[in-house]
């Protein structure tokens, strides 16, 4: 029987454990947090599991299900358990209360997820006091332990996930007093940024924080600047840092996984697979972010191959992001590999009207097709449509703008 | 009103050392700082360096200050449980004018005693850090230099302070004073207290305490914002020792050195300012230490960042330590202090208890054994009953913030609490434990984490 360890216990991470614990593998799932769920467990809102089992949930029931379900195929779950170091063989070392332990698992799935980029990541500049966190911390606070962290807070950043955090504030009592967004519209489409508008919460595109203001240990004021360079003071008391959402990869980095600068995760072909053959991962960890029912479907489809457990790949043809892309996964194609991940998943680095290009190292296009997206925007390329048989690697996709 | 033999004004690197020398020596000490917590002014952001003095001007207090800290520190380290990285730095010349000043620097570190330098070629460069870029012309191999932990030994300090019976107020801003011609009646946030001798260690606003209670001063502080940034710990194996530049007439210059965390840490800018309390960090400048520091180091390009910070130096008009004992009115300043202070720290302290005829150890106080946050030594969580890890990224239990906030000397803010166990310092700068430390420290910690609602 194949024993395979799950590095995380989100919806990629269960849902992946459901289909190996089916299929007979024995399943042991490690969860370094207190709880299994992963981020949708802080969500004390919709929508969560139309995907997955067809009707509208909150997340914490969402969570529960997933559990529920990967524990009634068979699988383990261990929380408390943090993974510390990946070493050959594969020999897992696990830090538990009790003590550390070793695992020696046959495969390994790494699905530890994405995380909002910190305050050091987007080097903002100015004073570090208290009242500074991202939605994922405040909806931790506040959801998970009643603690509110500010009462007038602006929130930065204009990605779904900044709905959430208005929200999840909204709950707590406190009252935000803007949205501020670098680029000149908000990333959301405007059809979805109506939350905003109906709380008059002002939008503020083309701004930046130019100055982080403390006193006593705690936020009291922030100074923004327009594109006109115009100068405007905020008095408030706290700021969410909402979106740019990154593979949290720190463990991968650790056990010396070949890792993609572009989306900050592992590489990896279109099985799941990554540079170290007995290591699969799925899930967020791969690209920043997607949806619940997305990262659910893929840790299953994952799973899938890690059971056909075929050899590691000889022939392997690289992908990487051009001109106007900023990231492109999976980064490598194995013409043979068992295929988990069906599409090219794409973001552009800017908001863009143009031709979308892959070509091969000799020239060729394999697949061109008009486009028009925008950062955060979600962009496939099917692999079943490309002819990879005669592709000379590396591949490389661009966009040419109009 | 209580009464003390020696009132040390300001707990920073400088205040702590001199405060427990004064201690250990049998003085009854009242150690007096303004903030919520030690170390939280100039002395909560710096390098973590223990230099050897190579560098320093010869002849000068502040090499002897640097070189006796080094002893002492080098001396007391293991009984305390006090990491010391043995990395070694060199001055690396990147240019020819730099490489044409390196024989100067070999030349002054052997007169400043530190016998052990030595040039070595790229060839040689290479083969101790075979990230760094090849653009090395050549460089001084100092290998005496070291990476510690910046703020543990402070802690354990002030733990020694307390066991002799010594007091540390926190919050206590000294306001107003005055010398009867035998005491000192300090009036401060705090409460009010007698004593024979003061010092001031008040660090940025040293030469304000000497204006305050002396109504003199003889220097003026001119703060120097120094940013830094610190990538996350995969770039911890790349660099193996101290990367110093060859130094300029104002500045030691952007430092790239490994911490005794296991991360990568570049930096300081060198930034004159007006503000004594507001360390600010700014894009422009960020950016600045990164490009350099991918410049020096390639493989830093893809490496995430996982913290900014800046501190501000005590800088003054004159370039050498302002240390002045007045001793009609019983008074030391300790002022100046700049980067080579967490170095010079404990030498110091000697010198000013010199200054005041304190006499030799009388005082037999048990080395604390300090909590180790190294990454190359054994942590906390790598023993069983810890209860559960509370910051993944730095790997902090909860049985290690409890401690730190309980005991004689509990963390007095969330930065004193950081820098007592680590915890929300790593990569993800607290995105997954906030929520528990909030839950942790709810009622502890001044402010709190949460707003009341």
């Amino acid at each position: 029987m194949i024993q395979v360890l799950i590095i995380g216990a989100g919806p990629a991470g269960l849902g992946a454990a459901a289909v190996l614990a089916q299929a007979g593998a024995q399943v042991t799932v490690v969860e370094r947090q207190s709880q299994a769920g992963g981020v949708p467990r802080l969500c004390g809102h919709s929508p969560f599991g139309m995907r997955e089992f067809h009707r509208l949930m909150t997340g914490q029931t969402y969570t529960h299900r997933l559990i529920a379900e990967a524990v009634a195929a068979g699988a383990r779950i261990l929380p408390d358990h943090a993974v510390t170091a990946i070493e050959s063989g594969p020999t897992v070392r696990v830090a538990t209360p009790q003590g550390e332990i070793t695992l020696t698992p046959d495969r390994i799935l790494l699905a530890t997820g994405a995380r909002e980029a910190s305050r050091a990541e987007r080097l903002l500049p100015g004073e570090r006091p208290l009242g500074i966190v991202t939605t994922g911390a405040l909806q931790d606070l506040w959801f998970a332990r009643k603690v509110l962290p500010f009462r007038r807070p602006v929130i930065l950043g204009s990605e779904l996930v900044a709905m959430s955090a208005i929200l999840t504030c909204r709950q707590a009592g406190a009252r935000p007093l803007a949205v501020i967004e670098s680029s000149d519209r908000p990333v959301l489409p405007a059809p979805l940024c109506w939350l905003p508008k109906v709380l008059g919460i002002p939008m503020l595109c083309t701004t930046r924080i130019e100055d982080i203001v403390a006193k006593d240990g705690r936020l009291c004021q922030l100074v923004l600047r327009n594109a006109a360079g115009h100068v405007t003071q905020i008095d408030c008391d706290g700021l969410v840092l909402t979106g740019s959402f990154r593979p949290e990869s720190g463990l991968a980095r650790l056990c010396g996984l070949e890792i993609d600068p572009a989306t900050g995760g592992p590489v990896v072909d279109q099985s799941g697979r990554t540079s170290r053959p007995e290591i699969f991962a799925a899930g967020n960890l791969l690209r920043g972010i997607e949806t619940a029912g997305r990262c659910w479907a893929e840790g299953r489809a994952v799973a899938q191959a890690l059971l056909a457990d075929l050899p590691p790949a000889v022939l392997e043809i690289s992908v990487r992001a051009g001109q106007g892309v900023r990231y492109v996964m999976p980064q490598r194609l194995t013409p043979d590999a068992r295929v988990a991940l069906p599409a090219l998943q794409i973001r552009l680095d800017r908001r863009a009207r143009g031709t979308l290009t892959l070509t091969d190292a000799a020239g060729r296009r394999l697949a061109s097709f008009q486009t028009a997206s925008a950062p955060e925007r979600r962009l496939t390329i099917s692999l079943a449509d490309l002819r990879l048989q005669d592709a000379v690697g590396p591949l490389t996709l661009a966009m040419e703008q109009d | 009103m209580e009464r003390f033999d020696v009132a040390v004004i300001g707990a920073g690197v400088t205040g702590v050392a001199t405060a427990r020398r004064l201690a250990l020596q049998g003085w009854r000490v009242i150690l007096l700082e303004k903030g919520a917590d030690i170390l939280s002014g100039a002395s909560k952001a710096n390098s973590a360096l223990l230099h050897t003095g190579f560098d320093a001007p010869e002849g000068s207090l502040e090499l002897r200050c640097m070189q006796q800290g080094y002893a002492e520190y080098t001396e007391i380290a293991a009984s305390m449980n006090l990491p010391v990285l043995k990395t070694g730095a060199m001055v690396v010349a990147w240019t020819d004018a730099q490489e044409a000043a390196l024989p100067e620097i070999l030349r002054a570190a052997q007169r400043n005693g530190v016998a052990d330098v030595r040039m070595i070629t790229p060839t040689e460069i290479a083969a101790i850090e075979p990230q760094l870029s090849p653009d090395a012309r050549a460089a001084v191999l100092v290998p005496g230099e070291y990476v510690i932990d910046p703020w543990s030994p402070f802690h354990g300090y002030a733990r020694q302070i307390l066991a002799t019976g010594s007091k540390i107020w926190r919050k206590a801003e000294v306001i107003a004073g005055r010398f009867d011609g035998q005491h000192w009646a300090l009036e401060t946030t705090a409460g009010n207290c007698l004593a024979r001798h003061v010092v001031n260690c008040a660090g940025l606003f040293g030469d304000r305490i000497d204006a305050l209670l002396l109504g003199r001063t003889d220097f003026t502080i001119k703060p120097r914002k120094g940013q830094f940034v610190v990538f996350d710990k995969a770039a911890g194996r790349l660099l193996h020792s101290i990367v110093l530049p060859v130094p300029d007439a104002r500045t030691k210059g952007v430092v790239l050195t490994p911490t005794i965390f296991g991360n990568l840490l570049v930096g300081p800018t060198a930034e004159e300012t007006e503000d004594r309390s507001r360390a600010t960090v700014t894009r422009t400048e960020l950016q600045m230490l990164l490009d350099r520091a991918v410049a020096l180091l390639p493989a830093l390009r893809d490496m995430p960042v996982t913290a900014t910070y800046a501190g501000l130096r005590p800088a003054t008009e004159f370039k050498e330590y302002r240390i002045r004992h007045e001793p009609d009115c019983n008074w030391v300043t300790v002022g100046g202090i700049r980067s080579t202070g967490l170095t010079a720290s404990l030498g110091i302290a000697r010198h000013v208890a010199d200054l005041l005829g304190a006499g030799q150890d009388a005082m037999p106080v048990a080395a604390p054994q300090m909590p180790n946050l190294a990454e190359h030594l054994s942590r906390d969580w790598q023993s069983a009953g810890y209860g559960e890890i509370v910051c993944h990224c730095e790997l902090v239990t909860r049985r290690e913030i409890e401690a730190a906030l309980s005991g004689p000397f509990p963390a007095g803010d969330f930065g004193g609490l950081k820098r007592r166990t680590r915890c929300a310092m790593g990569r993800c700068q607290g995105f997954n434990c906030m929520g528990r430390i909030a839950e942790l420290t709810r009622g502890r910690l001044c402010p709190d984490i949460a707003v009341t609602p």
